[in-house]
């Protein structure tokens, strides 16, 4: 089979995938490492063509004192962290109610996975201007036919706001997974823990959820990474104010706003570095359970 | 104790009875084998004992208790699966330690009965595996080691030998065996296997569509048949039903008559018939004959060393203190 001819032809042909694939990371990879030690304002006639000005570590030493920096990632880490907990923990029940036999399973189930399809700069929007808009969003009129004060979403409770409306979106996709999971769980094994003794909620801890283990460390993983850089639904929602600049939106303010290309690359590695710390944790704590 | 009393227990699934009303006893430490060919309602009359389907109509008893409605965990049984049903994210000992731990059993009467299944059941040296480390002889041990840590006062059994291969089967049919004898407390086993049923039961029950056919002792079964059905399925080879001319010469719909129960001769006989297929197993060779009227082919059995070939004409004779009549509706006449 692999001889030595296949082998060289194989490379051959797999070569311009991998070359592009190199191409697609790398370039844009040394262009953020090269920028980041470079001064680099476009607005004050710095250009690559003039050549830029070697600052060595400043850049970095600058975003790391800035004052929004551990704001940032710690804004970051609680979405990151609320949005988890809240899918997996609604998904698992979700998953377990849409397992169950009932009329209208077809249609329910694709309307479950529906807010997955909706754009997040449109779900951003309709939360922000449908539900948590003070004067005229639902909750609004809601809190109002109870006699209460409406509540300022966006601006009083920011971050739980923001965490909301992420999990709305995410929601489907941990349902998704986790209810493919229970569907392959053998039925004669809940029987065999009910003929054992157990009652539902210990069947649920012992039987389900050791079953479920592989499939949440997917969705914990997954989330993870697209949640370390989610973007649109705070710039529509909040613009970064009220608490909720996270490490890319920072990035993209230092870029775009101020107009530091240096400085938000060095903010890039940052987020970089801070994606890889996650991961190794991860893979750690839950990572065991993708083996055997 | 564990006696079972099944009254007029039946069951539907919407509109399809697949069990209709039944009576059954099954006595305290009797070794009882539900049989049947596939989807006969055998497993589902398991599992409405177990608890784990609910009776449309009817009580069941255990040890003159009614206990119809009483959930799966409160009726002392366990239950052996098809499957095995092992918990996969638990070691061999955790497996065996969850219904104790689930009864909230003290830690040194787990550990010691533990122990206990675990020699019975030749499991001492695998006791801190997970049952996907296992070949499927030894889940099935785990499987029945679980069980009996619960000390139930009947074993049900799902057809647990189905999933091994041919040798391992008769090694586990003689452990079971072993282990009723032993602990000498009801069980009560599904299978479609008849060799199975025959060799293991102390009472079997033979089921077709939902409804008991016959229950009997094995050599009850194979001497006296109830009916057609009950004589073609037990008994290996079939037995051979004859129809027409030569049944009426016995005053019969149908007549039966078992492979062992002819005796085969290549110069004379009653019937005329030529070799089809003889399957030679060593100690008896199984001749399937063909031109035998009312009957195609009819199977007999003779020694191993009976030398024949295909096409050879041979002549049949019936032993008549074994012939078994059937009048038209299949029910047997004496």
């Amino acid at each position: 089979m692999a001889t030595q001819h296949s082998r060289s032809a194989a490379r051959l042909m797999m070569a311009p995938a991998v070359i592009l694939l190199l191409g697609w990371m790398l370039v844009p990879l040394t262009m953020t490492l090269f920028f980041s030690f470079k001064k680099y304002l476009p607005l004050r006639g710095d250009s690559v063509a003039n050549g830029l000005e070697w600052v060595g570590f400043a850049n970095y030493a600058r975003f790391l004192s800035s004052s929004s920096f551990w704001p940032s990632v710690q804004a970051t880490l609680i979405i990151v962290g609320g949005v988890l907990v809240i899918t997996i923990v609604f998904g698992i029940l979700l998953a377990i109610l849409l397992d169950q036999p009932m009329w209208g399973q077809g249609v329910v189930r694709i309307m479950v996975i529906a807010p997955f399809f909706v754009m997040p700069t449109v779900s951003a929007l309709v939360w922000k201007n449908m539900f948590m808009d003070p004067t005229n969003g639902i909750l609004a009129h809601l809190w109002k036919a109870f006699g209460a004060e409406p509540v300022q979403w966006l601006s009083q409770a920011s971050l739980p706001s923001l965490i909301l409306i992420v999990s709305w979106q995410w929601l489907p996709f941990a349902t998704l997974i986790l209810l493919t999971a229970i569907q392959s769980l053998d039925s004669e094994q809940l029987e065999a823990a009910e003929m054992d003794g157990a009652p539902v909620l210990k069947r649920f801890w012992f039987i389900i959820l050791p079953h479920l283990s592989r499939a949440i460390t997917i969705v914990i993983l997954i989330q993870t990474i697209f949640l370390l850089a989610i973007f649109a639904e705070i710039f529509v929602t909040t613009g970064g104010a009220f608490g909720t600049k996270t490490l890319s939106y920072l990035i993209f303010q230092r870029v775009l706003e101020s107009q530091n290309v240096g400085l938000g690359s060095a903010g890039g590695v940052y987020a970089i570095i801070l994606a890889n710390i996650l991961a190794v944790l991860l893979m750690r704590v839950v990572g065991k359970n993708l083996d055997a | 104790m564990g006696r079972i009393v099944l009254d007029q227990v039946s069951k539907s699934f919407g509109d399809v009875e697949v069990i209709p009303p039944l009576d059954l006893t099954i006595d305290d430490g009797e070794f009882t084998v539900f049989v049947g060919p596939s989807g006969c309602g055998k497993s589902t009359l398991l599992r409405l004992i177990a608890g784990l389907e609910d009776t449309t109509s009817g009580h069941i008893r255990i040890d003159g208790e009614d206990a119809t409605n009483v959930p799966p965990a409160k009726r002392g049984l366990a239950m052996v699966f098809q499957s095995y049903a092992l918990y996969p994210h638990m070691s061999v000992r955790k497996n065996i330690a969850f219904p104790m731990r689930m009864a909230k059993m003290s830690q040194e009467e787990q550990d010691k009965r533990i122990e206990a299944a675990a020699k019975a059941l030749n499991l001492t040296d695998y006791l801190d595996r997970r049952p996907g480390q296992l070949s499927g002889g030894q889940r099935q041990r785990v499987a029945i080691g679980r069980a009996i840590v619960r000390e139930p006062s009947a074993f049900l059994f799902d057809e647990p030998l189905s999933n091994l291969d041919a040798a391992l089967r008769v090694g586990m049919r003689m452990e079971i065996s072993e282990l009723h004898k032993k602990l000498d407390t009801t069980m009560i086993y599904v299978t479609h296997d008849q060799v199975e049923a025959m060799t293991m039961a102390d009472k079997i029950v033979v089921l077709q569509a939902g409804v008991i056919e016959q229950v009997g002792t094995p050599l009850e079964l194979y001497r006296a048949p109830r009916n057609v059905f009950v004589a073609g399925f037990i008994g290996s080879p079939k037995m051979n039903l004859i129809e027409g001319a030569e049944a009426a010469k016995h005053d019969a719909h149908t007549i039966g008559i078992r492979p062992e129960h002819i005796d085969v001769s290549t110069t004379e006989g009653l019937w005329q018939g030529t070799v089809g297929v003889a399957e030679h197993l060593g100690s008896d060779t199984f001749i399937h004959i063909h031109g035998v009227p009312g009957c195609e082919p009819m199977t007999v059995r003779t020694d191993g060393e009976f030398g024949v070939k295909h096409g050879d004409t041979v002549y049949l004779t019936p032993n008549l203190a074994h012939l078994h009549r059937f009048d038209a509706e299949g029910l047997r006449l004496e």
